[in-house]
């Protein structure tokens, strides 16, 4: 386990590293809602910190089947996911400097967990959120709930809803899945 | 580097694998619907004619559109419920009085739904009804003149939206009030005792025959909901009028939730004959009233405006056999007749089916008394004993719907944004088209007839977006064309309307032209101040008023020269068009007056008044372009200060 890095591996691992730097300063994952009424579309942006987008016209429209209002405040995970994200980049330094095959394993081990845990959490914020419906409601459709996907498309009353990771995301999982491949790399070289 | 590549290589395999997922997934865009020789099938060369007249209501803007399809070329704007400066309607002192209301002059409406004169069930061209629906009156236009001919104020109303839907003989136009309001000690009363004062009421507005003169017969008093929309029966349920009715939760506020509480509200089905039998046995209460009868008279070229004093009411929980309520689901708006009478089908805005309900079992469930209690006083018929079938899983929202020829149904649908057709027979869904956006009422040409026209259905949009080129914050208005002839609805054409286009009616051409006017007589021309001929032309003072008798013709007036009017007259210039050939009106404008012009038709009579606030020499000219001429048709007004005694005088020529 002590067994140093490839030099191109801890290149490669400072390089996922730095590259997370930016998933701070740009949406991390996004949700798209198309209608007819909306041929330009409507878009959720979620960012480390924050929520943008058409928030105001999307809790316009979710009031009509009784959703709760999207409100920065109920997120406390924005709170979390920045110092999140700066642990993500400053592991992989630390990595890439150490040079040793557990700081690897650490590293890919936090990744997969954090990703794991994001996804569990959001699919949970989801849930809640398009089943937790005020029963005074104008519309009510008999057995309906408007659980947005967590991945893909999924069509909700008139609405097709996508939910996809944005700029952000990307620079998360793209490092992410790099580092789990020189882990994979690292383990099975010949040498 | 090999491994390198292997490295890379599986960076861009993970990334391809999330872009790939966001596309593929994706399920494909709905087919527009767009017919493929659309432009061959709107196309009306130059000096061609359309085949087909729509009307449609202008919302907001008070007043009715007209338009040619299969173009979509908009013909007319006719003058309703507003004031409008083009024509002076509203504005001349012959118009004035079409405007009046027991609440003073009202120059404003919100126009909802243009309904056609029938004979037999069928659209006979001769009337175009509609309704006002803030200020609570219904219009009749004449067709062969397009012109605004009557207004009749409907009192005890709060809100006049379902309708002036006609009976098949037009033995009677229905007003049914939206907002339910009390009528106990003139009105005064808490808005929270909404549940035990306040009620609706439903007009029924007789129709004369012959010059189409209406006259309230009687009034109902109904339970306190909102009425919304109604058709007559016809055929096999000539004699009844089905309303659809929301907020059967009573709620006096915040409606969007609490009127949307209930699984069910209601159709009410009313039994005219009956309740014109109860009124020929005196049952009705006579009510003092107030509302305004507006008629404008073709031989004086003037509206006059009476004010009426008296209702007669018949309270339906006192009547037996007049009112059933109908349980439907949820918040319905459309209530709609098929060309047999024998299906009505209700659109619940709410609503995840649509219910469509038999005549005949509503007659047997009221027979056998399938009552489900009663809702104040009126009795309640089961659902399933009403109902015929549902159509399942139409769409989202639907509104209204209209018919075919062929045992078609069309549905319009707000929220999901389409037409569904389906079979009145069967209940199945046969098509789905998408609108461009929001549909709200739709209108098949004579969809609303005994034996429909077909070939076209037209959907009236709320929301067009991205579909034209922008115009700041407010976009325009939008009707679409649809082909129905084949299985699949076909999309034909956009066409931008004015105001909002709510409802619309059409009907073959020949239906209307065979009334056509093409001008008025000077003949038969009796208004108080027309010249018939330039001899006939003078200026008269009577005391602070000075009547102009004018005449114009390509292209002078007669007088052109006048003088002798004081600051702070009251000038009436009657202009009376000498014209007697198509398409050759003047108009009429003078520096300074605070109204309008006047568009004067050939052989029409109009007055503008015109009270000047300053001595000089005041331009006078005519504003449409009569001639090679036109612009030499002008005169001059000389205006003394106020207490000089200047010498009347007139005249062309000298």
């Amino acid at each position: 386990m002590m067994k140093p890095l490839k030099t191109i591996t801890r290149i490669l691992i400072l390089l996922c590293g730095l590259a997370m730097i930016p998933a701070n300063y740009v949406s991390v994952w996004q949700i798209q809602l198309e209608a007819p009424q909306y041929p330009e579309g409507l878009k959720m942006e979620i960012w480390s910190h924050k929520i943008a987008g058409d928030i105001d016209k999307i809790n316009g429209l979710n009031h009509y089947i009784g959703m709760s209002l999207i409100k920065e405040e109920n997120f406390p995970e924005f709170k979390i996911m920045p110092w999140m994200i700066w642990g993500f980049v400053l592991l992989g330094v630390l990595t890439a400097a150490v040079g040793k095959k557990f700081m690897l394993w650490i590293y890919t081990t936090v990744l997969v967990a954090s990703g794991a845990w994001g996804m569990y959490d959001f699919w949970h914020w989801e849930y809640e959120y398009g089943h937790n419906l005020d029963p005074h409601a104008a519309i009510k459709i008999p057995g309906m709930a408007y659980q947005p996907p967590l991945f893909g498309w999924k069509e909700l009353l008139n609405f097709l809803a996508g939910s996809f990771p944005d700029v952000g995301g990307y620079l998360i999982i793209v490092p992410a899945f790099l580092v789990v491949a020189l882990l994979m790399f690292e383990t099975f070289r010949k040498k | 580097m090999k491994r390198l590549s292997i490295l890379t290589l599986t960076g861009v395999v993970t990334s391809l694998f999330f872009f790939g997922a966001l596309s593929s997934c994706k399920p494909p865009k709905k087919d527009s619907g767009l017919s493929a020789d659309a432009a061959s099938k709107v196309y009306v060369a130059p000096g061609k004619k359309d085949e087909i007249y729509l009307f449609t209501s202008g919302g907001f803007s008070g007043q009715i559109g007209v338009y040619g399809l299969p173009s979509g070329r908009m013909l007319k704007q006719v003058p309703v419920f507003s004031q409008d400066a083009e024509t002076g309607y509203g504005f001349s002192e012959e118009t004035k009085p079409m405007l009046m209301t027991s609440h003073g002059f009202t120059p404003w409406d919100d126009s909802h739904h243009p309904q056609l004169s029938r004979t037999e069930g069928q659209d006979d061209g001769r009337w175009l009804f509609i309704n006002a629906n803030n200020t609570p009156r219904i219009a009749r236009i004449d067709l062969g003149v397009f012109k605004t001919r009557e207004i009749i104020e409907l009192p005890n109303c709060g809100g006049n939206h379902a309708s002036p839907f006609t009976t098949q003989n037009n033995e009677y136009v229905v007003g049914a009030s939206r907002f339910s309001v009390p009528y106990d000690k003139d009105g005064d009363q808490e808005i929270a005792s909404y549940k035990d004062k306040f009620k609706g009421t439903i007009s029924f507005i007789k129709v004369d025959k012959e010059t189409g003169r209406m006259g309230i017969n009687f009034q109902l008093l109904v339970p306190g909901v909102d009425y919304d929309l109604s058709r007559a029966g016809k055929a096999a349920s000539h004699g009844w009028v089905f309303f659809s009715c929301y907020n059967s939760e009573k709620a006096h506020t915040l409606l969007e939730v609490n009127a949307s509480q209930r699984d069910k509200d209601f159709i009410m089905a009313v039994n005219w004959k009956k309740a014109e039998e109860y009124l020929s046995q005196g049952k009705g209460m006579k009510w003092p009233t107030n509302y305004a009868h507006n008629v404008y008279d073709e031989a004086t070229h003037t509206a006059t405006s009476t004010m009426m004093k008296e209702v007669t009411v018949l309270d339906v929980k006192d009547l037996p056999g007049v009112c059933y309520f109908i349980p439907c689901p949820k918040s319905p708006h459309g209530c709609d007749v098929d060309p047999t009478g024998e299906y009505i089908c209700a659109s619940g805005k709410l609503a995840a089916v649509i219910p469509v309900y038999s005549f005949s079992k509503i007659q047997k469930a009221i027979e056998a008394k399938n009552f489900d209690g009663d809702f104040d006083g009126v009795p309640v018929i089961k659902y399933e004993a009403a109902l015929d079938g549902e159509v399942e899983k139409p769409g989202l929202g639907p509104l209204h719907t209209e018919f075919d020829n062929e045992g078609h149904g069309y549905t319009s649908f707000f929220v999901s944004s389409e037409i569904v057709k389906w079979d009145v027979k069967t209940k199945q869904v046969l098509d789905r088209v998408p609108t461009y956006y929001s549909i709200g009422h739709l209108c098949v040409p004579m969809g609303d007839n005994i034996k429909p026209f077909g070939k076209y259905v037209i959907a009236l949009n709320k929301i067009t977006k991205d579909r034209y080129l922008p115009t700041g914050p407010e976009l325009t208005q939008s009707a679409q064309l649809y082909d129905i002839t084949g299985e699949k609805m076909k999309l034909l054409l956009d066409f931008p309307t004015i105001g909002e286009p709510h409802y619309a009616q059409a009907c073959p051409a020949e239906i209307i032209t065979k009334h056509e006017v093409k001008f008025y007589k000077l003949a038969d021309n009796k208004h108080k101040y027309a010249a018939t001929n330039e001899k006939e032309a003078k200026v008269v003072r009577e005391g602070n008023n000075v009547h102009v008798y004018m005449t114009s013709i390509r292209s002078h007036f007669t007088p052109d020269n006048i003088e002798g009017v004081k600051v702070g007259d009251n000038v009436y210039f009657h202009v009376t068009n000498l014209e007697q050939d198509w398409d050759v009106p003047h108009g009429f404008a003078v520096k300074g007056a605070n109204n309008s012009e006047l568009l004067i038709l050939p052989g029409e009579t109009s007055t503008l008044k015109w009270v000047p606030d300053r001595p000089g020499v005041f331009p006078m000219y005519c504003t449409d372009f009569c001639s090679a001429l036109h612009q030499e048709m002008q005169g001059y007004v000389r205006v003394s200060p106020a207490g000089t005694n200047p010498a009347l005088k007139f005249s062309t020529g000298e």
